[in-house]
């Protein structure tokens, strides 16, 4: 690739504007699913396209960006999506949460809380929460605009009669202010309580589909559960074989062919910022 | 372990470096050229072209070199370059009445004016290896004569000097662009056909062959199969007229299509369409079978709920690039959602497991 032939952080300004005005409108509806003309992209759909073409839009020369994909940073689809911007941008990357003022993410929320003036970009692949209920669009649009989510709660009730709980664990959904039924993208349900009164900017894109939606800074964010059935951020029970934390969400890692097995904060700069501070779990050498 | 600690870059590389001495092969052998799959792959790189949506046959021959031969990678190279290119303007809509056709078959009538002309098919060849061609011989060279001046109607044209197939008006709308605007249900035929146009050529021609095998069955006849060349025409504003931008290949399919009349509309035929880059004669009939198939509501007919009627479905799955990325996706790591799925899985089979005891114990 000629990184000179493509235009900063690789999409033309035409196409940057008619991003941008569909990031604007979903912050102005938070929770509601704006269409855009997602374009081709030099990687796969579903590979992170519409969080790309987010994160294209919302980049300045000056911002400082962290990739990250199951938590961790050197994920290989993470490394790639963060050498695309290097290359086509040019703009400085780090793998601290803290320092990055715009984060593209894979099925996770940072566990450190972030702040007024980042932008977290999700990728998504179904955006459309009521997709595997109804697989028709023009219905789901439809049932959105009368803001009918009767068949989500029979959904989950159905899960409650069959198996005693919901039987989501990731892709939880959840109700934005009081209004739009989202899809967080599949995060853990751990990471759902994350999503409300977050300081920080959250977009989510999704390319194949060509949606856009967003939460402005301190936006409710409810998961949706019954008075008798409360939602329940769950995470595997142990701490961190490396950093002893008992509040991450943690990747269960197999040690061996005899059942041994090992479980480590899936959020490696987490990790890694509590190991340097002296913590130590059991596991680490 | 593909997600060694910071090894991740360089698993990259080196996979991109071995990719590269894979896509060579043997460097005994002789490199093959642009210009060779150019001409002598010439109808996988019309396939490249039509669904990339690029009509660009270096291009094209260039993707197919860099993705091994594998055509729906290639066509993602073409759509990925596609998408960079500045928009200067819209050409005029091409004439395909006027196409220069190196073939042009019905087989709705024995004769029509401007003739059946069989061009460069395979239809009548016997599907017999030819160990001649992996002796690398010369090909003689085909015989040769005038071309036929004389013009070359379309021939539903002549069913609709008697009234006998619905009426195709003119209509000037601006086509919606696919490309450029989110796809928007319902999709009006113009639309469609351009997501038909750029489908890809096994799930077009899946759906075509389930309409002739019943789901959704239109009856349809090939009225008229053309391929050629035709003049692009561009309307420029400086000189308010339009000039000769180049030429393209296209195929075309007109089907006839038996219809016995509904609620709506009179008994007559009525029509599917197929147009496409290149010669790419199996993709245009398909489009033109399931462009038919689509059109069950304007021409008031019943629903029978099969795959080929279903708008949404058919527009939604039929982007080959749409469709590779999504598939290939779940190659990516998803543990973090895993790991949340076993936690659950191991609740609920506590749950059952303590069930089942308690039900034993009584």
């Amino acid at each position: 690739m000629t990184e000179q032939a493509y235009n900063f952080a690789y999409l033309d300004e035409q196409t940057k504007r008619m991003i941008r005005r569909a990031i604007l409108k979903g912050l102005a509806i938070p929770g509601y699913q704006v269409p855009f003309a997602s374009r081709e992209m030099p990687m796969p759909y579903g590979w992170g396209t519409g969080g790309v073409q987010v994160s294209a839009a919302v980049l300045c020369p000056e911002d400082r960006m962290k990739v990250i994909d199951q938590g961790a940073d050197d994920t290989t689809n993470a490394v790639s999506i963060r050498s695309f911007f290097e290359r086509t941008a040019g703009v400085e990357t780090t793998t601290s949460t803290a320092e990055a003022s715009v984060i593209q993410t894979r099925h996770r929320v940072p566990e450190m809380a972030l702040s007024e003036g980042q932008i977290l970009v999700y990728q998504v692949p179904i955006p459309e929460p009521l997709r595997f209920l109804e697989p028709r669009e023009s219905e789901t649009r439809k049932m959105h605009s009368l803001e009918e989510y009767g068949l989500m709660h029979v959904k989950l009730y159905e899960d409650i009669a069959r198996h005693g709980h919901i039987a989501t664990a990731y892709a939880y959904p959840v109700k934005v202010e009081g209004r739009y039924v989202m899809d967080p993208s599949p995060i853990p349900k751990f990471d759902n309580p994350k999503l409300s009164d977050c300081a920080a900017i959250q977009l989510f894109g999704a390319g194949r589909e060509q949606r856009i939606y967003a939460l402005p800074p301190y936006t409710s964010v409810v998961s949706l559960d019954f008075e008798d059935h409360p939602f329940e951020a769950s995470k595997p029970d142990h701490p961190c074989g490396l950093c002893g934390a008992e509040d991450s969400y943690l990747d269960e890692v197999i040690m061996d062919d005899a059942g041994g097995r090992m479980f480590v904060c899936s959020d490696t700069d987490f990790c890694e910022a509590r190991r340097l501070a002296g913590h130590k779990g059991k596991d680490a050498a | 372990m593909y997600v060694a600690v910071k090894g991740g870059e360089r698993a990259i590389e080196n996979a991109h470096a071995w990719l590269a001495e894979e896509r060579r092969g043997d460097p005994s052998v002789p490199e093959l050229t642009i210009a060779q799959i150019r001409e002598q792959l010439s109808l996988s790189v019309n396939r490249v072209m039509a669904e990339g949506s690029l009509y660009d046959p270096d291009l094209a021959a260039l993707a197919i070199k860099q993705a091994r031969g594998d055509l729906i990678e290639a066509v993602f190279l073409i759509r990925a370059y596609r998408t960079t290119l500045p928009r200067f303007g819209a050409s005029a809509p091409v004439a395909t009445a006027d196409m220069a056709c190196d073939r042009r078959v019905s087989a709705t009538f024995k004769d029509v004016p401007g003739g059946q002309v069989l061009g460069p098919t395979f239809d009548y060849t016997h599907r017999l290896l030819d160990f001649k061609l992996a002796a690398e011989g010369e090909t003689p060279p085909a015989p040769q004569r005038e071309a036929d001046p004389a013009p070359v109607p379309h021939v539903t044209g002549f069913l609709n000097q008697e009234g006998l197939i619905e009426e195709a008006p003119h209509d000037d709308t601006p086509p919606p662009d696919l490309t450029r605007e989110p796809l928007k249900m319902p999709a009006d035929r113009s639309l469609r056909l351009q997501a038909l146009s750029r489908a890809d050529e096994g799930f077009t021609l899946g759906l075509a062959y389930s309409t002739q095998r019943g789901y959704g069955r239109n009856h349809a006849f090939v009225g008229e199969l053309r391929i050629g060349t035709v003049p692009v025409e561009m309307e420029i504003p400086e000189l308010g007229f339009a000039i000769e931008i180049g030429e393209v290949t296209l195929t075309e399919c007109e089907t006839v299509n038996q219809f016995t009349g509904s609620k709506t509309e009179p008994p007559q035929f009525t029509r599917g369409y197929g147009l496409v880059f290149g010669q790419t004669e199996r993709k245009a009939i398909s489009m033109a079978l399931v462009d038919r198939a689509l059109r069950w509501e304007e021409l008031g007919e019943d629903d029978t709920g099969a795959p080929a009627q279903d708008a949404e479905f058919v527009l939604y799955h039929a982007d080959n690039i749409q469709a590779t990325g999504f598939l290939e996706h779940i190659k990516l790591p998803h543990y973090v959602d895993f790991q949340s799925e076993l936690e659950l899985v191991r609740k609920l089979r506590r749950d059952v497991q303590s069930t089942q005891t308690k039900e034993a114990a009584e």
